[in-house]
């Protein structure tokens, strides 16, 4: 009843200023926008990494031949062989797959396109541990492996690349350094990492990649995924000793290799990108704040100019909690009307920024309700002031303000 | 001449006691004794006149009678309730309740209707809308502006805009009205018209209290009391009736 009328004078006195409200509101118009698509823009990214962190699997670790020193320059040297893959498989109840990779980037041929490729000799239970299915035809199998056959599975962009299609090509010769090999399979697509896009590697079993192409025994990475009874701190001592074993390392020296946990360079891309969100919608809500600011400098002026009905509303009979609520009411009204409408443009923003700088933008019911509240509350805590300074002015004062 | 129900005091019941009431503002080392202690009685149904030259303490007595100041020495009882002790928000309550104001510059809400101003003191009452709508325009049928109620102050007369002023101060049925120089900014045809409305009212048994410094305002009134220096120099009745 009194909450209604006071609603309507509220209105009332917005829609008597339309313009300089409309001005006055554009500040809280800004910043909501700008919170919703920051947080947006902020959730996108996190829900990216999400969904590279599942496409990981379970807990792999990836062994990589240590980068050492001379003369200041980095040089790698190839420690770990095929021979280590095999010890690491043998008898360990702390990792449930081994796999080898043998990388190389090679110049294909098909038809006459030449492409250089990443190529990727490793063993059959490659996709099963890095979470890979195949499109189209089949992986390699043990026979492949043990018979050193000559065959191949593209990424799932490669046929695109060769200007053909996944069924088309399957069956056909491409030649890699030279060397024809029968594309039996192609992978489905995973998309990007980031650092890397698997989906244009290739990958040719590792007996092929060893004894008919690159011709020693090396591999690049061998990659343990850990054994669902096991966890990954017993996985890595498990690997240290073993290689330190197979590669005769003193007491006391230095490892030859380094162990790296996938999940968790994924997990510390996670916190960067968390403490990115907070940062982008921190400067947004100081957009809002500086917002609030423009209300309360409004309030002010309307305070002011409205004293005389201010005190003709006191010798009537209203409260100074009537006058308080009377302004607080205009206030938070304001910001929620800033509000509604920086919600929508901020939503527009995400979905341009989506569809044009093809950011993934997540707008959440959390977001939205998180700026409706943040504008209702920028509403109370820069009305309070004015309304405060309106409640307490002396009626009889006020009264004769001209 | 008036048919209203708006209920009107009944005589002989003391509406206002003034106990050597004082006010005192202070303005660094110097005080300045608006009120020096006055005493006064009105009894319901009366129709005093407050005079006395400017700096006299007129404004200041109305406003303590209105409510709106707060006397530092002295006692006031409004209706049998003690003034000089109430909250804030108390005098507020006074003030919506006891007191119906009409004021020199009008001081209507320009944003607002005729019916609209006329309501506000029943908002503050809390009052439903439909309620107030029917009072309002009650009391507007009172002061002669049933065919005026949608109309803005800008979109009316001087005159018209008092006698509005009036409806809002008779719609809470209040102990009394308190007018401070009613007629000073109305032409003087105006004011009669304004002065006949308030013998009406009178005589439909109102309480009225009328500051001026016009003797024609004062001639309609009763009784009439002289201030000055914040002190009653006289008291006495208008014995021709004017």
């Amino acid at each position: 009843m009194l909450i209604t009328e006071t609603l309507r004078i509220a209105l009332l006195s917005i829609r008597g200023n339309i313009f300089r409200t409309a001005l006055t509101m554009l500040g809280i118009i800004i910043g909501v926008a700008a919170v919703i698509t920051m947080v947006a823009l902020g959730t996108g990214a996190q829900r990216a990494i999400d969904e590279q962190m599942a496409a990981l699997g379970g807990d792999i670790l990836s062994i990589q031949t240590s980068s050492w020193f001379s003369r200041g320059v980095a040089r790698d040297r190839q420690t770990l062989t095929t021979d280590d893959a095999a010890a690491l498989s043998i008898g360990t109840r702390h990792f449930a797959a081994v796999v080898p990779e043998i990388n190389n980037r090679y110049q294909a041929k098909y038809g006459n396109m030449n492409l250089n490729l990443s190529t990727i000799g490793t063993t059959p239970n490659y996709p099963d541990v890095h979470g890979f299915e195949i499109a189209n035809g089949r992986f390699f199998s043990a026979a492949d492996e043990a018979a050193r056959a000559r065959v191949v599975v593209l990424g799932a962009e490669i046929p695109a690349m060769f200007e053909t299609d996944a069924a088309a090509i399957i069956g056909r010769d491409i030649l890699i350094r030279s060397i024809p090999f029968t594309v039996i399979g192609v992978m489905n697509a995973k998309g990007s990492y980031g650092w890397r896009n698997p989906d244009d590697d290739i990958w040719i079993p590792l007996s092929t990649a060893q004894f008919r192409v690159t011709g020693d025994e090396h591999v690049e990475t061998i990659s343990v995924q850990v054994a669902e009874d096991s966890t990954v701190e017993l996985a890595m001592l498990e690997i240290e000793r073993v290689l330190r074993r197979e590669h005769k390392i003193q007491p006391g020296a230095d490892n030859d290799f380094s162990v790296i946990d996938r999940k968790q360079f994924v997990e510390s891309r996670q916190e960067a990108t968390e403490v990115f969100t907070y940062l982008l919608a921190g400067i947004a809500g100081v957009s809002l704040v500086v917002g609030g600011i423009g209300i309360m400098n409004i309030m002010l002026v309307t305070v002011t100019e409205r004293t005389r009905e201010i005190g003709i509303r006191k010798a009537l009979g209203a409260t100074r909690g009537n006058i308080l609520l009377q302004f607080l009411v205009e206030s938070i009204t304001l910001c929620l009307f800033g509000g509604i409408l920086g919600l929508l443009l901020g939503a527009t923003a995400s979905s341009l920024l989506a569809k044009f700088a093809g950011w993934q933008t997540v707008v959440t019911t959390d977001s939205a309700a998180a700026a409706f509240g943040f504008s209702a509350a920028v509403g109370i805590l820069f009305g309070i002031w004015p309304a405060k300074r309106a409640a307490q002015l002396d009626p009889i004062d006020a009264l004769r303000h001209e | 001449m008036l048919s209203h129900d708006i209920s009107p005091q009944s005589d002989s019941v003391e509406v206002i006691r003034l106990e050597d009431v004082r006010r005192r503002y202070t303005m660094g080392l110097t005080h300045v004794d608006a009120l020096a202690g006055v005493d006064l009685l009105v009894q319901g149904n009366e129709y005093l006149a407050i005079m006395g030259a400017s700096g006299s303490g007129k404004s200041t007595l109305m406003n303590v009678i209105g409510c709106l100041d707060t006397p530092t020495g002295g006692e006031y009882w409004l209706n049998g309730q003690h003034v000089s002790h109430m909250s804030d928000r108390e005098l507020a309550g006074a003030r919506n309740r006891e007191i119906g104001f009409v004021f020199q510059m009008f001081n209507l809400l320009p944003r607002h209707t005729a019916l609209a101003n006329v309501e506000v003191p029943l908002v503050y009452a809390g009052m439903k809308k439909k309620e107030r709508d029917e009072r309002a325009k009650h009391a507007l049928e009172i002061v002669g502006l049933s065919d005026r109620t949608m109309h803005r102050p800008s979109e009316m007369s001087g005159g018209q805009r008092q006698r509005v002023a009036i409806a809002r101060a008779l719609v809470t049925e209040p102990s009394i009205l308190l007018a401070d120089e009613p007629t000073g900014n109305l032409d003087s045809t105006t004011s009669r018209d304004i002065m006949v409305l308030f013998d009406d009212l009178h005589a439909a048994g109102h309480t009225l209290i009328v500051v001026t410094h016009e003797h024609y305002v004062a001639e309609h009134a009763k009784r009439v009391i002289w201030l000055s220096d914040g002190k009653v120099i006289s008291d006495s009745m208008n014995g021709a009736g004017a």
